[in-house]
């Protein structure tokens, strides 16, 4: 009786619910799930949550297992047991009772049953469902169970009168075709059948089964077509329609088909052409749904044989997706320019900029896809800057599958380009780099790997890859990797027997006279040098570079090159100190210098100062501001990090150096307060003097013509005036950086690309051709030209300062006169000068001899020589004249100069003067 | 093909699952946790697409609850989301104004509905009429069923 009554009370609350919203099932709000649900809602700790749901367990396993329960009543409990389940708590004693229960129930009972099944089981699990019943069970039993259930009867269902059940009968059998594809391939023709339903829903179902092995179908390439036709043209009913569009997923489903139909196969794609067009046509309306059947009608129409104007279609469709301001369509339009680089990189360039946006995107997932698209076009040209922010990228991931798949991809980047690996790998973003990058590789080199041989191949590897590159063009380096370099050539270029340390140490010392490297690096080219240095020819080499040296103004050079100097003379000593084999046990860093005790206590002892820190000192100096001590401030950290950069396996030592020493002009930039503040100051004095007719170029990267001089007469304005004929646009800067990153990412992509792209190499080399004309007032020796470069890189503003050289001989032209008209001039020009010079006096003709120099060396007119005078012409460029009268005089060559241009036969003189002095 | 679906609150409380591979328990409950956490932490105007392991996952959020889809890496994204958008306008249509609470307390039909729409991880069904009426249909037969049931009962 109790039964009964629970029963009705049961099933009251469902039917008041019924009769105010039939069809709608609103809850009730006193069943039993309503009841869990609350009382979970009120709930404060987990662990609270943890107890009622094991008390509400407790009691549905007694309820389930109990006889007396009807199904009614367990297909309510069973619904608590799915929520139970929901919220993360086992409730495996009610797996049978709701296979139970989709087996026996009422056909709405069976409903929940096989829910509970489908989410409590799957076909590993060792429960197994043997059952079949009406519609609703064969959707239900391929979730669940594949292996008992016996096609047979689903085949069955396939003839079934109900559109519906021939429909989940197909999707029934596309899973069992999944799970088992030979187990179903008796009944193929059963799958062409369903093609052919005059339904559309059950063609549909199939398609998912052709999808699967569609390549056995060639034949079927007309009645696809035909299909997305009709579909295209809107010829199925409306209720196949979505938001106005006919039928979007079968469209997509067919277009996946059609592009597996047509891939490498001319004859099957020309089929498809016109349906392909009629579909981009179609597709207009401004709805992701459409846009999704864009997508896969150009992706079909680039996978399948190319067609040129449907090819041009498509990629206009791209150029929609990816310059859309809605974020989906870009993403979307990204994957398909990667899926479309491959056949066409072209395309690529003309969404460089978008692309450029898109890797500075503030989400992740748009910057992920468009390094995916980036790695489609590597090439060799620009591999470094794609790995470069690839690395960039993999620095802030944090998602392992990410970091698995880029790492992957930069390690198919590097097998693909093997000669450009090292340099990729170890250049990467330049000096931008943590130091740490280059000493961990080079920590790897040294202390290697498990096996000696794969040590010994992987050095041999760097020695020979970088004696290759310091053999090339090494001006545009990154100074790591040149300490980088110079470090794997001292340490190991003893391996490879048949290199001889004097053609490395000639490598090494190019690197000291480039004017470009930094002083930490000259310091770890001295430093290689000291390892190297054996055999004569070698210290030859070591004694050259150590007189050049003993005069640097940087005092860390000097202690090297004196330190190279002694141990090259002494073989004994440097074995003993630099071994070639060296073990790679740890240094030990005696940090707080304790063994310099006693030397202080001695110094101080003598009367020397105590020592302060460096902010100490600053403090001091800025307190005493009467007093500039400013040049010392360069020198001073300098000097500290000399003490750390002896040991041979230093590496990581060496870095602590960079830190602290560094391009002297960097320093200056950076010294604060206390170095003196050179940016926006006119230079007035130069190393050759007075500068005021120059004025700093603003922005100079390469200086096509000289610009020719003018007459004074014509510029008399004040000194230090300058006219800027062709004043620079001006290019707003990110802009520029933007442009400057995509001629590196597009180069090689395409021939329109080499009229505004340069190749970059090592480094993103962008030339910007700026021509400014100035006029100079008086002419000088030399004409100094300087400017501020700045520019942008990584976020970083950087600025560079250059100067350029221009000596006076670049103006002078030869000047074809008379003897006549020389002589007319020769009275007319006030400014003159003379001087006696040197005679080249080797040959026979000693006047000759020296005009000759002069005329080669000068670019002279010789007007005439009689006997022992002679007459010489030039002119300033296209302008004022001088004159040179030239007589042997007591063994030397006394000249006399004249010209209307005040200054210029003074400084004409001087060029004679150096002209004739090499000789 | 569709792998699973997920639809999570704002506070990552799981309101509904559906899985279309055998997946083992621990697995379910490491993406259902990777899924939450992952989705949450997506900021306004971000794209409504994700990467994880080899699947795609797309989500939306309607109101206080996410939809999530995980799909195979080839599927379409923007279909992902059409999917999910179809199936919001099922629940809508059928709950009429669906809310989160709709969802918690007829999660069956929520199921129910689901299973019409999509069936092991392909579309089965788009048109809402046709979905609907499948829903109604069977509600009818509740109906009745109830009715009957009660009558018996009374007089039994």
């Amino acid at each position: 009786m109790s039964d009964v009554v629970e029963k009705t009370l049961t099933a009251l609350p469902s039917l008041l619910s019924l009769d105010s919203q039939p069809g709608s099932a609103k809850l009730s709000s006193t069943s039993k799930l309503g009841a869990l649900i609350r009382g979970i809602t009120e709930l404060t700790s987990k662990h609270e949550e943890e107890k009622l749901i094991q008390r509400e367990l407790a009691s549905l396993k007694d309820q389930v297992s109990s006889p007396n329960t009807s199904m009614r009543q367990m297909k309510e409990a069973m619904v608590r047991a799915i929520y139970c389940e929901m919220l993360g708590y086992e409730a495996s004693f009610s797996y049978i009772h709701a296979i139970k229960l989709a087996q026996q129930g009422s056909i709405l009972d069976k409903r929940v049953g096989y829910l509970a099944v489908t989410l409590f089981l799957n076909e590993n699990h060792e429960f197994v469902l043997t059952c079949y019943d009406y519609k609703h069970i064969i959707p239900i039993i391929i979730y669940c169970v594949y292996d008992t259930c016996n096609t047979p009867l689903v085949e069955e269902k396939l003839n079934h009168p109900k559109e519906i059940i021939r429909r989940k009968a197909v999707l029934a059998l596309y899973k069992f075709y999944l799970i088992a594809p030979n187990q179903v391939q008796h009944i193929h023709n059963r799958f062409r059948k369903a093609l052919c339903d005059k339904d559309p829903g059950v063609m549909f179902a199939s398609l998912h089964i052709y999808l699967q092995m569609i390549k056995g179908y060639k034949d079927l390439t007309a009645s696809f077509v035909t299909i997305l036709k009709q579909v295209v043209s809107g010829k199925l009913p409306m209720d196949f329609n979505y938001h106005s569009v006919p039928a979007p997923w079968l469209q997509i489903q067919l277009l996946r088909i059609l592009s597996i139909l047509g891939k490498n196969d001319q004859s099957t794609s020309e089929i498809m052409y016109d349906v392909l067009d009629e579909s981009l046509k179609r597709a207009e309306i401004n709805h992701n749904i459409t846009y999704a059947i864009l997508y896969e009608c150009v992706k079909c129409i680039y996978t399948i044989y190319p067609k040129t104007d449907l090819l041009e279609k498509a990629a206009k469709c791209i150029g929609n997706f990816v310059l859309s301001s809605k974020i989906n369509l870009k993403y979307l339009g990204l994957k398909a320019l990667t899926y479309v680089v491959q056949q066409d990189p072209k395309l690529a360039l003309q969404h460089q900029m978008t692309i450029i946006e898109c890797l500075d995107h503030p989400d992740v997932i748009i910057k992920r896809e468009t390094l995916e698209l980036l790695f489609r076009i590597t090439n060799a040209q620009n591999i470094t800057v794609i790995v470069e922010k690839m690395l960039e990228f993999l620095h802030q991931s944090k998602d392992d599958h990410t970091t698995i798949d880029l790492v992957g991809k930069v390690a198919e980047i590097a097998e693909k380009y093997p000669l450009q690996t090292m340099n990729t790998v170890f250049s990467l973003g330049g000096d931008m780099i943590q130091p740490d990058i280059p000493n961990s590789f080079l920590k790897l080199l040294s202390e290697g790997f498990e096996s000696e041989e794969e040590n010994k191949k992987l050095r041999l590897f760097a020695v020979d890859s970088y004696i290759l590159l310091l053999e090339g063009e090494t001006r545009n380096l990154p100074q790591r990797f040149l300490q980088v370099i110079s470090w794997v050539l001292g340490e190991y270029s003893h391996l490879r027997n048949d290199l001889d340390p004097a053609r490395v140490m000639t490598l090494l010392t190019k690197l000291l006279e480039m004017r470009q490297t930094s002083s930490e690096t000259k310091t770890w080219v001295l430093m290689a040098m000291t390892k190297l240095c054996s055999g004569e020819a070698s210290v030859s080499i070591a004694r050259s570079v150590c007189e050049d040296l003993s005069s640097s103004m940087d005092t860390v050079q000097r202690q090297r090159a004196h330190e190279l100097l002694l141990l090259s003379q002494d073989r004994a000593l440097r074995s003993q100190l630099l071994p070639l084999c060296s073990d790679p046990e740890p240094l030990e860093v005696d940090s707080s210098l304790s063994f310099l005790d006693a030397f202080v206590s001695e110094a101080l002892a003598a009367g020397a100062a105590p020592y302060k820190p460096p902010h100490q000192r600053q403090e001091e100096l800025a307190q005493q501001k009467a007093l500039s001590l400013e040049p010392y401030e360069l020198s001073l950290p300098i000097n500290m990090s000399s003490s750390c950069v002896t040991g041979r396996q230093s590496p990581t030592l060496m870095s602590v150096s960079s830190g602290l020493s560094g391009d002297s002009a960097e320093l200056s930039h950076k010294g604060g307060s206390t170095t003196l503040k050179l940016e926006g100051v006119k230079r007035v004095w130069g190393r050759e003097g007075y500068l005021s007719k120059k004025e700093p170029v603003e922005e100079v990267a390469q200086a096509e013509i000289p610009s020719p001089l003018s007459s004074p007469n014509q510029h008399t304005g004040a000194s230090g005036t300058s006219s800027n004929t062709h004043p620079p646009i001006p290019t707003p800067e990110p802009e520029q950086e933007k442009q400057q990153l995509a001629s590196s990412l597009f180069v090689g992509l395409g021939s329109q690309s080499s009229l505004c792209l340069v190749r970059a190499d090592i480094y993103a080399l962008h030339v910007a051709v700026f021509q400014y004309s100035l006029s100079v007032i008086r002419p000088v020796v030399h004409f100094e030209v300087m400017g501020m470069l700045s520019y942008q890189s990584s976020h970083k503003s950087h600025e560079v300062e250059f100067t350029y050289k221009l000596p006076l001989t670049n103006f002078i032209r030869p000047f074809t006169v008379s003897t006549e008209q020389y002589g007319a001039m020769w009275l007319a020009f006030s400014n003159d000068t003379k001087q006696n010079l040197n005679l080249v006096t080797d040959g026979q003709d000693s006047l000759t001899d020296t005009l000759n120099v002069l005329k080669g060396k000068l670019n002279l007119h010789i007007v005439e020589i009689i006997g022992m005078e002679g007459i010489v012409a030039c002119r300033l460029a296209q302008d004022q004249p001088c004159l040179l009268h030239c007589h042997i005089h007591a063994g030397t060559l006394a000249v006399w100069l004249r010209s209307p241009v005040p200054d210029l036969p003074d400084s004409l003189l001087y060029h004679c003067q150096r002209a004739l002095e090499g000789t | 093909m569709m792998r699973f679906l997920l639809l999570f609150s704002r506070q990552g409380k799981l309101r509904l699952q559906k899985w279309y591979t055998p997946l083992s328990e621990r697995e379910k409950k490491k993406i259902i946790r990777d899924m939450t956490t992952m989705v949450l932490a997506r900021q306004p105007r971000t794209c409504n697409f994700l990467h994880w392991k080899d699947l795609k996952i797309i989500y939306k959020r309607y109101a206080s609850l996410y939809f999530c889809l995980g799909v195979e890496s080839e599927e379409n994204e923007l279909l992902g989301l059409e999917v999910i958008h179809r199936y919001v306008e099922l629940l809508d249509k059928y709950f009429g104004n669906v809310c989160e609470l709709d969802i918690i307390f007829n999660f069956e039909k929520a199921y129910f509905i689901l299973d019409e729409f999509l069936m092991s991880g392909e579309i089965q069904e788009t048109s809402k009429q046709t979905i609907n009426r499948c829903i109604e249909n069977s509600d009818m037969l509740q109906e009745d069923y109830n009715n009957e049931w009660y009558e018996v009962e009374l007089f039994g």
